[in-house]
């Protein structure tokens, strides 16, 4: 998909792929950590012949998964991957008892078959039920794996080993016929959605208006199921069955956590599920084979756990960080204050002042005076800077004029608005106050009858005008 | 736009429609007819099928025996002259796509509803955000609206379809009276057009003044016509079934609304 079509990509897609890079960079370091360097280089260089036979599939795997895992999310449906992955199993079992080889074909076809069989099923109890989609889908899910282990412990000793791998998955099994599977069915999907996206999008936030609009809500419904029955029957032989539903729905949920529209989750989560391709067939690769499901699914969850911590929307650390450093920010505007007041009450007679009339401390004056507000003078004394002249001036008009516009325009009483104006006095922009001032009819004084210093005022300015 | 001469079929008609749900029946047998350039309200208590029978109209819900038509045919042939205004509690609010995504939802009927929205549909969609007075919101995030602006939002979506009958449900719930003032003005400027308004509306005491015809449903039809004939204490007592206690005091309401219009 191209960034030019979807509005207002612009700075954030920057931001995206920022996060996305450090995110994998991290999991390649502690993957390189885990095994020796040179197998890392082994990897990165194509060398081997299994990795180059993998990668292409699976990569295209996590794309499908990604996409159409961030619709099911979207419509609520995420129990759908689970459904589907448990129960291609008869399907499995049935192909090879119906061939007795494990001819691929034959075991893609069955579970095919058991993969739609259970999403009608599942449809035709809501349907006809009071049952919601979880219960539903939980019965049509254990139901049908539990007829796949029976069906299983059915067949001949011999031929059970093979089996395994279509519920572990093995990326190494992957072969040229199984990767154009792959192929086509994430083609398939991308054209799809990439035709379909609007009616999708309404088909997921509002599917009774998208209805009496006119939109062909069954047959969205259907061609999803199918895409997504599909993707998961393709993906079988690479990730197993059982791990699939995680490959689905994790991309999607960590994309959801970066952004609130969804053509850009979508995106994103097409890249996240295909970063975790590449991370989890590194790791099968190192791991000496080490089964696929298991390892592209820790990988994605390692991306989820990563995102939940970084995400710039709902990540922890990003809120932490902006709390303290906004934090301080109002402590560094409150000591400006503190010595405004103190210089007002001399009528602006001389810039110095001392730590204990402001009830400052000398921390805080270092950390003024690296940022170029305060100077040291002779005896310990202190001194505003032109520019922390005009900083103090700012916040304490942005107070003052608050404190007013509550008064005035909001109907507060006068004693009740100091603590709201000590919020806002750090929150104001520059167009909020010039829309204040316009409101207000740029006045001169607040409630208390204090002057509300002006925009470039500096304290010879100041000191003219104070009586 | 349509005129509303004798010859035009009602804007919207149905005949003798039945709904169940789960084979208990809903509503059964209702007649209705609206006429063009009419602002129709549906009133009745709740679990009355108001719902219901907006629901059967646009087709999401089978109809048993019976038919709907809109301008005289059935709702296929004209479904981009029809928009629809669900109740607001219909959605998740917490979907991800902002105000002005719900909107483009409405630009261009169906065809809109696969391609990408041209600077046309979005000239369009800003218009309808303007109309009610929503276009400072429409980069917002639709989680951060409060109920009001959410109905808001929905409308919008349908004026955006510049649809001939618009069907609404509940559009005042939720809505400061200064703003439900503003819609029914704004709804007014439709009728004038020529457009058909059908809204179901839960408050009596001003169902007089916003609508000219009225449908009184309990399951049944009670009665539907102007309001001047239907809004009565007789009939309200009988949609109600005696649980209004205010019935006296509607019912000279609707005698002042009838004065007023000069009947
Ligand atoms: N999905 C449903 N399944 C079963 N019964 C339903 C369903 N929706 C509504 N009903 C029943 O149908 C009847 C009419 O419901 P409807 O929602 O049309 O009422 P309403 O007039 O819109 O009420 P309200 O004023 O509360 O919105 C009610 O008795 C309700 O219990
Ligand atoms: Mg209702």
């Amino acid at each position: 998909m191209g960034w030019r079509v979807l509005p207002g990509g612009g700075m954030s897609v920057w931001r995206w792929v920022g996060w996305l890079v450090g995110l994998m960079g991290v999991m390649v370091l502690s993957g390189c950590g885990v095994v020796s360097g040179e197998r890392a280089v082994d990897f990165v260089m194509l060398r081997d012949g299994h990795v180059r036979a993998a990668l292409p599939g699976v990569v295209l795997l996590g794309l499908n998964c990604g996409l159409l895992g961030t619709l099911l999310i979207a419509r609520r449906l995420t129990m759908l991957g689970d459904t589907l992955s448990h129960a291609v199993l008869p399907g499995i079992a049935a192909g090879f008892l119906w061939t007795m080889t494990k001819h691929p074909g034959a075991l893609l076809i069955g579970a095919l078959v058991t993969g739609v069989l259970s999403s009608l099923v599942t449809g035709w109890i809501l349907g006809s039920t009071r049952l919601k989609a979880d219960a539903a889908q939980s019965v049509v899910l254990t139901v049908f794996f539990a007829a796949g282990i029976v069906m299983i412990k059915l067949l001949p000793d011999g031929s059970k080993a093979g089996l395994d791998r279509f519920l572990y998955g093995q990326a190494a099994a992957l072969d040229a016929g199984e990767t154009v599977l792959l192929a086509v069915a994430a083609a398939l999907s991308v054209v799809v959605i990439w035709w379909g996206y609007r009616g999708f999008l309404v088909l997921a936030f509002d599917p009774g208006y998208g209805r009496a609009a006119g939109l062909p809500v069954k047959g969205l419904h259907l061609l999803q199921m199918f895409l997504t029955t599909l993707a998961v029957v393709v993906s079988m032989q690479a990730v197993g069955v059982i791990l699939v539903a995680g490959l689905l729905v994790i991309p999607g949920a960590t994309a959801w956590l970066f952004s609130a529209r969804l053509h850009r989750v979508l995106v994103l989560a097409a890249l996240l599920g295909m970063a975790a391709a590449v991370m989890g067939t590194f790791l099968s690769f190192a791991g000496d084979g080490m089964a696929m499901g298991p390892t592209l699914v820790l990988c994605a969850g390692v991306m989820f756990g990563g995102a939940f911590l970084l995400s710039p929307r709902y990540g922890m650390a990003r809120r932490m960080v902006s709390v303290m450093r906004h934090g301080r920010r109002v402590r560094r505007e409150d000591g400006l204050k503190a010595v405004y007041r103190v210089l007002e009450g001399r009528g602006f007679s001389g810039a110095g002042f001392g730590l204990e009339e402001c009830g400052q401390s000398e921390g805080m004056m270092r950390s003024l005076e690296r940022r170029g507000m305060v100077r040291a003078v002779a005896a310990g004394g202190w001194e505003l800077t032109e520019s922390g002249f005009g900083e103090a001036a700012r916040v304490v008009r942005n107070h003052r004029l608050w404190e007013l516009y509550l008064t005035r325009r909001a109907g507060f009483a006068e004693d009740h608005v100091h603590d709201a104006a000590e919020e806002m006095e750090h929150l104001l922009a520059e167009e909020n106050i010039e829309h204040l001032m316009g409101v207000l009819g740029h006045p001169e004084r607040d409630p208390h009858g204090r002057r509300i210093p002006r925009s470039g005022d500096t304290i010879e300015t100041s000191a003219a005008r104070h009586e | 736009m349509e005129t509303n001469s004798d010859r035009e079929p009602p804007a919207f008609e149905c005949h003798d429609v039945s709904v169940s749900y789960d084979r208990k029946p809903v509503l059964y047998g209702i007649d209705v007819s609206v006429p063009g350039g009419s602002l129709c309200g549906i009133v009745g208590p709740n679990g009355a099928g108001k719902s219901t029978l907006i629901k059967a109209a646009m087709g999401l819900l089978p109809v048993e025996g019976g038919w709907v038509r809109m301008f005289g045919r059935p709702l296929d042939e004209v479904r981009p002259r029809v928009a629809y205004v669900p109740q607001r509690t219909s959605v998740d609010w917490d979907f991800p796509v902002n105000v002005m995504d719900v909107v483009l939802m409405g630009c261009g009927g169906k065809a809109g509803l696969w391609r990408r929205p041209t600077a046309a549909d979005r000239e369009l969609a800003r218009e309808s955000l303007e109309m009610v007075q929503m276009l400072p919101y429409a980069d917002r995030q639709i989680s951060q609206l409060s109920g009001g602006q959410q109905q808001r939002v929905f409308l919008a979506r349908a004026l955006a379809q510049r649809a001939d009958l618009y069907f609404m449900d509940e559009p005042f719930t939720g809505v400061d009276a200064a703003t439900e003032r503003a819609i029914v003005t704004l709804l007014e400027g439709l009728r004038a057009k020529g457009g058909t308004i059908v809204a179901v509306h839960h408050d009596l005491t001003t169902a007089p003044e916003y609508f000219d015809r009225v449908i009184l449903l309990n399951m049944r039809l009670v009665a539907a016509g102007p309001v001047e004939e239907v809004f009565t204490a007789e009939l309200l007592q009988k949609t109600y079934g005696g649980r209004l206690t205010v019935l006296s005091e509607l019912a000279l309401r609707a005698q002042e609304a009838r004065a007023r219009r000069g009947v």
